[in-house]
């Protein structure tokens, strides 16, 4: 069977690999046989290969090496360009993080392919599906020329385990001066959060400009606790100073696209549909009827949120 | 400091957005056209280095003759000059294709420091300065909310998930920007008098040296094969709360089987 290789997302934290790696090893089963790619500091292979192998991964390439953490993704491109070279692949599934589609268009010019960004699905042909326009447009679209490269959206595709031998093969790293250019000097968390990743949670509650404070997004997040949900923010929530920029959903922020979507105090500008517009199960709550949410909305809640959304965060409470 | 900042001319994210169903691209001609947004920061930082460290700040902009409206928007800013590549061959191209239209323009200008948008509003494919890093060999500073030039140091922080990495890099080399970077300023009356008189070159693929069988839609490394609106949601249900708005919402909630 033909060989797809999976390039794995590594939690940053040590603590195994990111659920986007799993998505993609699925997704990259409808293509041929995946082959996982471990790239990092010596040590991050062994943290990874048991879920690997759960994951169907026949083999799993390991380059280690501090110079590839040291620099900016372009070391990434250049090991998994030389071994797209060696092994050559039927395709190649990234996770479609920044440093993902940093790594894929590298990876295309590297070995003049061409790539796809944010693709929601494979199919066995090759074609992908992209969603364009904030969700509005989908669109299906296939790689012509070299060894097709896709980055997979997360939540798109459900992780589904299947048994791989996982066979492990060193690669070797020699990393060019040309990539050694971006050095990273640190890596700073600034917001440790016990909730779910947002990208990767069920359940997203949401608040925006209509939680008229800082102080008030304690409201979300009481909702959000009694679901096991992640937070996030419409973007005048955000430029208002109410909740930080990294949990902002929309256009210029995360995409989400969780099994519920609960939206308050956000009126569902196209921006930011953009970022939850494929979510299974949107809820609203607005004080304004014809809040455009609610076009969108499987359920809304015409009211005030200081009052519904309290009393339903006791009421889930009390269900436990 | 000698700066060229990206510019894209992108159909408005606020209002309808469509493909041409004649051949699967973006239907420019019959869209409201504005400046990419996140552009519009990269600009802004191009301005502020350009103030503390002296140089010229160019914009350049790969897209159809109706992008000088995006150009003169930049030149209106501050910019002192610009660059317009416009060729019928280029409709229709890929990202690696557009890269290597940028990529050989870039290579006919001198500049320390090249400053893009982190992503367009509308193919959203996020990789532009990535590919052109790579074709021309410069460093690229990636996703940067906060940009320090120290002679020819140049120190970005790069925004991720609950914090920022530190990179560093020497110049020349390509920063992109995210909308957390600044807050653009609005032209004055001044500045959008002085840039109708500013300088906007022309060329075409042909003065770049690129062959126009290279590019376009015929021999684009992706192809779109077809599309279609999403299919509309069924009718939701809407309640009014008359005290009993959090008891339906968990009502629902329970029929879900989510809580
Ligand atoms: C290029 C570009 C990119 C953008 N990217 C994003 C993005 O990534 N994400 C994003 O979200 N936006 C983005 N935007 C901004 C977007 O256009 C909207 O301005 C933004 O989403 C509005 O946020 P909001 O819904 O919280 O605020 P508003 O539109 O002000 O809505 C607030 C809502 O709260 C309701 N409300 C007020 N008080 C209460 C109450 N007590 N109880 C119940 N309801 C109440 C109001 O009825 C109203 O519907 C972008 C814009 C542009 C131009
Ligand atoms: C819905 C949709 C999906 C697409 N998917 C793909 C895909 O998967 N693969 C693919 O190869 N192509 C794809 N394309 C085509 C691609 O968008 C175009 O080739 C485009 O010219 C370059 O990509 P971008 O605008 O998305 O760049 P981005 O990488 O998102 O843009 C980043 C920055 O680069 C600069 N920039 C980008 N284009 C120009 C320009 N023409 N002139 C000046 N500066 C510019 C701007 O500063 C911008 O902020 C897609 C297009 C659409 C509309």
């Amino acid at each position: 069977m033909a060989e797809v290789l999976v390039l794995v997302e590594v939690a940053p934290d040590g603590s195994g690999v990111r659920k986007t790696t799993l998505e993609a090893l699925t997704a990259a089963r409808a293509l041929g046989e995946p082959s996982a790619v471990v790239l990092g500091a010596p040590g991050t292979a062994a943290t990874v290969k048991d879920a690997l192998a759960e994951y169907g991964a026949a083999k799993v390439y390991v380059g280690e090496s501090d110079e590839i953490d040291a620099y900016l993704v372009a070391p990434k491109a250049e090991v998994l360009a030389q071994l797209v070279a060696d092994k050559a692949p039927a395709a190649v599934v990234i996770p479609s993080t920044p440093e993902g589609k940093e790594v894929a268009g590298r990876l295309a010019i590297k070995t003049g392919s061409g790539f796809l960004t944010d693709v929601t699905e494979i199919a066995a042909d090759g074609t992908a599906t992209q969603v364009a326009f904030a969700g509005a447009t989908i669109v299906h679209s296939k790689v012509t020329t070299g060894t097709p490269i896709y980055t997979l959206r997360g939540n798109s595709v459900t992780p589904e385990p299947a048994a791989g031998a996982a066979e492990e093969e060193a690669i070797t790293v020699s990393i060019s001066d040309a990539a050694k250019q971006t050095r990273v000097v640190d890596r700073v968390v600034e917001q440790k959060s016990d909730r779910p990743e947002l990208t990767e949670a069920a359940i997203v509650v949401s608040g925006g400009r209509g939680v008229a404070s800082a102080e008030n997004f304690s409201v979300i997040e009481g909702l959000a606790d009694s679901l096991g949900a992640a937070v996030g923010a419409s973007r005048a929530a955000v430029d208002s100073g109410f909740y930080p920029h990294s949990f902002q959903v929309g256009q210029t922020g995360k995409t989400v696209s969780p099994q519920l979507y609960i939206a308050v105090g956000i009126s569902g500008a196209i921006q930011h549909r953009a970022g939850m517009q494929t979510s299974k199960n949107i809820v609203a709550v607005n004080k304004d009827p014809e809040a455009p949410i609610f076009e969108l909305a499987d359920f809304g809640v015409v009211g005030d949120l200081n009052t519904v959304v309290p009393a339903a965060t006791q009421q889930i409470t009390a269900r436990k | 400091m000698n700066i060229v900042v990206l510019v894209k001319q992108v159909p408005d994210s606020g209002s309808e957005r469509a493909l041409d169903s004649s051949d699967n691209t973006v239907a420019r001609a019959s869209a409201d056209n504005v400046i990419n947004e996140m552009d519009e920061y990269a600009i802004e930082e191009a301005l502020t280095v350009k103030e503390s460290q002296g140089g010229e700040v160019t914009v350049l902009t790969v897209g159809p003759a109706g992008a000088t409206d995006a150009i003169r928007k930049a030149l209106s800013m501050g910019a002192d000059k610009a660059v317009h590549v416009t060729d019928d061959a280029i409709h229709g191209s890929c990202a690696v294709q557009t890269s290597a239209v940028i990529a050989a323009a870039l290579a006919q200008m001198e500049y320390d420091l090249v400053i893009c948008g982190a992503e367009s509003t509308d193919g959203q494919v996020s990789v532009m300065p990535a590919l052109l890093s790579e074709r021309l060999g410069v460093p690229h500073l990636s996703g940067a909310r906060k940009l320090t030039v120290e002679g020819s140091t140049l120190k970005v922080e790069r925004q991720t998930d609950g914090g920022f990495w530190a990179l560093e890099a020497q110049t020349p080399a390509i920063v992109s920007t995210w909308d957390t970077i600044n807050e653009p300023r609005y032209p004055s009356f001044k500045g959008i008098m002085a840039a109708k008189k500013k300088p906007v070159e022309t060329k075409s693929l042909a003065d770049l040296g690129v062959d126009a069988g290279s590019v376009g839609l015929a021999t684009a490394t992706s192809q779109v094969l077809d599309f279609a609106g999403r299919p509309p949601k069924g009718e939701g249900v809407k309640v009014t709360d008359e005290g009993d708005g959090a008891e339906k919402l968990v009502g629902y909630l329970a029929a879900q089987k989510i809580v």
